[in-house]
């Protein structure tokens, strides 16, 4: 599928196309393409050509489906759908169907979107690559041996590959942005507390956000004004309404100040950091000014990230018991019934990660390890907020190399963590960044760079995206 | 900010005791084939994460949110509970409309 | 049940009492906050605790923990919530949303009816665990063959109130947990009862010899009564006294008061302790109730039971004697104290409106409401004024509290109308005539003799007589009157 989402809403919306063909486009290239990149864990070809269908009838009746109608849309398979298997690519949690809808999908339903299917992801949105998860891997469609990403490497490789033209991820660490920049796909984290975590299995709680993985800015854009802004269901949603940001998307960025992030600059894969200072000065081109800057305390957001991350996952995970819901493996009492069904349901980087943040939680190490990150992570905020009292936006890597090969880093969790690097500060702060596709490292495997600005700064992130995206295509 | 002068208080490194207590407080079982790869595993990424002890950050807030919201709270109305068969529907085990554990040794904490 | 202790030994008691809100919905969802559904019909993705789900505090939650702040002079305070980290299968998440280090209320105290003050180091909220029941083999814990489990519960807003370690005996200790049932009733935070799990009581028993520092402790659990409270308290009081004069050492643990055998039993030991891991929940914002709300809840308190003892005191127009003042805690206790005040507002004797509201009027609980403060003021000018004696009032005040009416009227129906001072005289005079014997004995001074006159004038008369009356007149006569 090339048309992009706002594309083919159009076109449905007007009745010059009919929702069922779109669907039915989307279902054909999955079954011709995903046997190869295993990018989805369940596809909903029934469900979806129902919904396809209410919708042309509803069009035919004169009404509005909405600013997606009838696009196909892949969710990230740690996101509830009500009815449909929601596994977090887990065994824990084979065959579960959530009774509810997450709020997003929800709001991507009265837009008139059409769920497609649910994407793979590494276990529990764990990992950097999708090899964790209990499927197998998805790989990438610029290069087959290659991951494609992690955790939303299913949902970054369904919307690369043509599938569909947009997906629903979500980001922790990086967990979307690294995964677009590595499938060469657009993909967005919000401001914390944009949209909605209501139905969003909590890996991390305070770092957790949903986003967009798209072919285009300006459908990332439509999506978040279509799933963010404030719900009930959720404390930490902010008070207000989504933002406006389709309008930022063609705005420019003449007068910008924009930031070059030397740590996320210097000392990484020579064509990554390459591709970043061309973006760097297209935008300079486009009427921004661009400095270089340095901010000391990324350097350990990586480590904090670390502690505070896995700390609240093994919170996150301890519903996991086998008396609800999920695997359950018998045992002489519910306390061995649960050590055995957890021992069975969880893959090796979940059990390190619930066993890192016990222990950063555990009674002595409570303030050396979990305070003490929630107070570097503050660093890190300050860090920001002195860089962002110079500049508009800043710029650098999304990640540090391109897409490695699948097994490249399996056997080294800590080589594995290094990939989050750049993706890591943003996530500790709450800030808002967007990885849009750059170019390739002149071997085929596509380059992000990625824009941040100050919380709420959305617009101005969009502009930025949008100057990046247009002054991309203007290289090749 | 510049990286404090203190020498690093550093925690003890992690042994497969501690790996093993962990485990049991988070109700995994580490069998004996796997306790020193991830013994050896999570000493690594913590003495990566150590490096934070480098800092002296004393005087900072620790940062449980990214944002300044306080009292959200919900009015105290009724709103839809579930259909206790959709929800036994996936309960690995249930009698009498009530989920079904094996027996519980010790009492609650 | 006052037990003394032996000689030199004394026991330190704290309490930490669970309240079940009176909330509509539960702490965090809008599911019902309801007693004796159906198993598993109030429930949702939030109580639940269903991958996904988010919590969402109920203001009315924290109105009520404010009122019981407020009501036991705690600090109000911006507070945050924690979560508690252990597994069991009556919690859905396998952490329960607490309160720690920064809970709602700080400090306080609690006045006891008999005036003392037992202090309060915090009161705080947290949600309910879900219900299990052990099926099975001996049906109890342990040795159970499976367990069932009902999240109705799960999510119920509770606030935990943590007494200091003032509490020195079991009466005492069921004094504080009757005064802050009566709290707890009076603003309307919960409905306080022990026997359905709306309150619940653990207790914290320690022992020590006079002048040493605290003795290990041990916390019992499972009083459902105010009854076993107190027995519980005296069982485990004797039983580490005796443990230490036999040289043991009292063991810290968790013990389990077995109201059949009369006795605490330590609790299945776990493997090792939990480390609970607390830390902030990310899922939730910090509360800080602004000045505006705060005074809102104080206004709109009512009196607690403490004031509403102290306003019938005040009536009494003198320091209260024991008996009165076991009078005053009981009908404040029962609600009757409104009764006492609109007859006192009407004329009637404090002292009398309120020894009669405390025996006759409670003894018929549940008529008081149709009790006309009029009429009962009206009976007791009467009794007050020797129109009707003590056993007259009485039966009037029977009828009135069945089916109402005019005391002076139900008076005259019975029979009961007051003797004129003149027909009064004349029997008395007859009476001594019949008497002349201890009537002399009486005027020589003799005082035990005018019990047998007074009963023989009230005889006499078919107890018209009003004792006092008769008494009065002797006492005239023997002076010299005519």
């Amino acid at each position: 599928m090339s048309a992009t989402a706002a594309e083919l809403a159009a076109t449905v919306r007007t009745g010059a196309r009919r929702a069922r063909d779109v669907v039915e486009e989307s279902l054909a290239a999955i079954a011709a393409g995903d046997p190869e990149i295993h990018a989805f864990l369940e596809v909903l070809d029934d469900d979806a050509r129902a919904r396809a269908d209410a919708i042309d009838r509803a069009v035919a009746a004169g009404e509005d489906p909405g600013p997606l109608a009838g696009v196909p849309v892949a969710l990230k398979d740690n996101l509830c759908t009500r009815g449909v298997p929601t596994t977090c690519s887990s065994r824990i949690l084979a065959g579960w169907r959530p009774p509810y809808d997450a709020t997003v999908v929800e709001r991507l339903g009265a837009a008139g979107a059409v769920v497609i299917g649910k994407t793979n992801m590494d276990e529990f949105a764990m990992g950097s690559s999708t090899e964790n998860s209990c499927s197998g891997p998805t790989r990438n469609p610029h290069g087959h041996d290659r991951v494609p990403g992690g955790s939303s490497g299913g949902s970054a490789a369904a919307v690369a590959a043509g599938f569909v033209p947009l997906a629903l991820g979500s980001d922790t660490g990086g967990s979307i942005r690294q995964p677009a920049a590595f499938c060469g796909v657009v993909g967005m984290k919000p401001t914390y507390g944009t949209v909605s975590r209501y139905g969003l299995v909590a890996f991390a709680s305070s770092l957790d956000q949903i986003g967009p993985l798209t072919n285009s800015v300006a459908d990332a854009a439509l999506v978040l004004e279509v799933i963010g802004g404030h719900d009930r269901c959720d404390s930490t949603s902010l008070p207000q309404p989504a933002p406006e940001v389709v309008v930022a998307v063609e705005r420019g960025v003449e007068g910008v100040r924009i930031g070059l992030v030397s740590e996320l600059v210097d000392g990484l894969a020579p064509a990554v950091s390459g591709r970043v200072r061309e973006a760097a000065l297209a935008l300079e081109a486009a009427g921004a000014s661009v400095e270089e800057v340095s901010i000391p305390q990324f350097r350990y957001g990586l480590a904090a990230y670390y502690l505070i991350a896995p700390a609240e996952a093994s919170s996150n995970l301890a519903r996991f018991d086998g008396v609800r819901y999920g695997l359950r493996v018998d045992g002489p009492d519910v306390a061995a019934m649960n050590v055995a069904s957890r021992t069975a349901g969880f893959g090796a980087e979940v059990k390190r990660r619930i066993m890192l943040g016990t222990y950063a939680l555990s009674a002595g190490y409570y303030d050396a390890y979990y305070a003490k990150a929630q107070r570097v992570r503050t660093l890190v905020a300050d860090g920001f907020a002195y860089a962002y009292s110079k500049f508009d936006a800043l710029l650098g890597a999304t990640t540090p190399t391109t897409a490695f090969a699948l097994g490249e880093h399996t056997a080294d969790p800590l080589s594995m963590y290094l990939s989050d690097v750049c993706t890591v500060p943003a996530s500790l702060a709450g800030n808002p960044a967007i990885s849009v596709p750059f170019g390739d490292d002149g071997a085929g495997l596509p380059v992000g760079v990625q824009a941040m600005t100050p919380a709420l700064g959305e617009p101005m992130l969009f502009a930025v995206a949008g100057a990046l995206e247009r002054a991309a295509k203007a290289d090749r | 900010m510049t990286a404090g002068a203190r020498p690093p208080s550093k925690p003890p490194a992690i042994g497969p005791e501690q790996v093993l207590h962990v485990a049991r407080l988070a109700r995994l079982e580490i069998g004996p084939d796997e306790l020193d790869r991830f013994t050896e595993q999570l000493a690594s990424v913590l003495a990566y994460a150590a490096e934070i002890n480098e800092l002296d950050v004393d005087g900072l807030e620790p940062m449980s949110h990214p944002f300044p919201l306080h009292n959200v709270l919900r009015a105290d109305e009724p709103a839809g509970s579930l259909d206790r068969e959709e929800v036994l529907a996936q309960a690995p085990a249930a009698e009498d409309h009530r989920f079904l554990v094996p027996r519980i040794l010790s009492e609650e904490g | 049940m006052t037990e003394t202790l032996p000689a030199g030994w004394e026991v330190v008691i704290g309490l930490e009492v669970h309240c079940e809100l009176a909330t509509t919905t539960k702490l965090f969802c809008g599911c019902l906050n309801a007693f004796g559904n159906e198993p598993n019909t109030n429930i949702c993705p939030v109580c639940l605790g269903l991958p996904g789900s988010l919590p969402v505090l109920n203001r009315q939650a924290v109105e009520l923990a404010m009122r019981i702040g407020t009501a036991l002079h705690s600090a109000i305070s911006p507070s945050t919530f924690h979560r508690k980290n252990y597994f069991y299968p009556d919690m859905p998440k396998d952490f329960q949303i607490s309160q720690y280090d920064a809970p709602i209320n700080r400090g306080g105290r609690l006045e006891l009816p008999d005036g003392t003050e037992v202090g309060i180091e915090r009161a705080h909220l947290e949600e309910d665990t879900g219900k299990t029941t052990h099926v099975g083999g001996s049906g109890r814990i342990g040795g159970a063959d499976y367990a069932l489990v009902d999240y109705n519960r799960a999510g119920v807003p509770l606030v935990e109130i943590v007494s200091a370690p003032d509490i020195r005996s079991a009466a005492q200790a069921r004094a504080y947990a009757g005064e802050l049932r009566a709290i707890l009733v009076a603003t309307g935070s919960s409905d306080g009862r022990m026997e359905e799990g709306s309150m619940r009581v653990d207790a914290n028993v320690s022992v020590r010899r006079e002048g040493e520092p605290f003795g290990t402790r041990c916390e019992i659990k499972n009083l459902n009564s105010m009854r076993s409270l107190g027995r519980a308290i005296e069982f485990e009081t004797a039983r580490q006294i005796a443990l230490v004069e036999a040289g043991g050492r009292v063991v810290q643990e968790t013990r389990h008061w077995e109201e059949g055998r009369g006795e605490t039993l330590p609790m299945r030991s776990k493997e090792e302790a939990d480390d609970y891991r607390y830390f902030p929940e990310p899922d939730l914002v910090p509360l800080d109730p602004d000045a505006v709300w705060q005074a809102g809840v104080a206004a709109a308190m009512g009196p607690l039971p403490a004031d509403r003892r102290a306003a019938l005191i005040g009536l009494l127009g003198s320091a209260p004697t024991p008996a009165q003042t076991e009078q005053v805690r009981s009908v404040v206790a029962s609600d009757l104290d409104a009764l006492v005040v609109a007859a006192a507002e009407r004329g009637a004797p404090a002292t009398l409106a309120l020894v009669r509201t405390a025996n006759e009027v409670a003894a018929v609980a549940g008529r008081a409401g149709s009790l006309d403060p009029g009429a009962f003021a009206r009976l007791l000018a009467l009794e007050a004024g020797g129109e009707l004696s003590a056993t007259q009032s009485k039966e009037v005040l029977a009828e009135l509290l069945v089916s109402g009416g005019d005391p002076g009227e139900i008076a005259r129906r019975l029979g009961f109308e007051a003797m004129d001072a003149g027909a009064l005289h004349a029997a008395i005079d007859r009476v001594l005539a019949e008497h002349p014997a201890d009537w002399e004995r009486f005027l020589a001074g003799e005082d035990k003799v005018r019990g047998f006159l007074i009963g023989a004038v009230k005889k006499a008369t078919a107890n018209q007589a009003d004792p006092g009356t008769v008494n009065a007149r002797l006492n005239e006569l023997r002076a010299g009157g005519r």
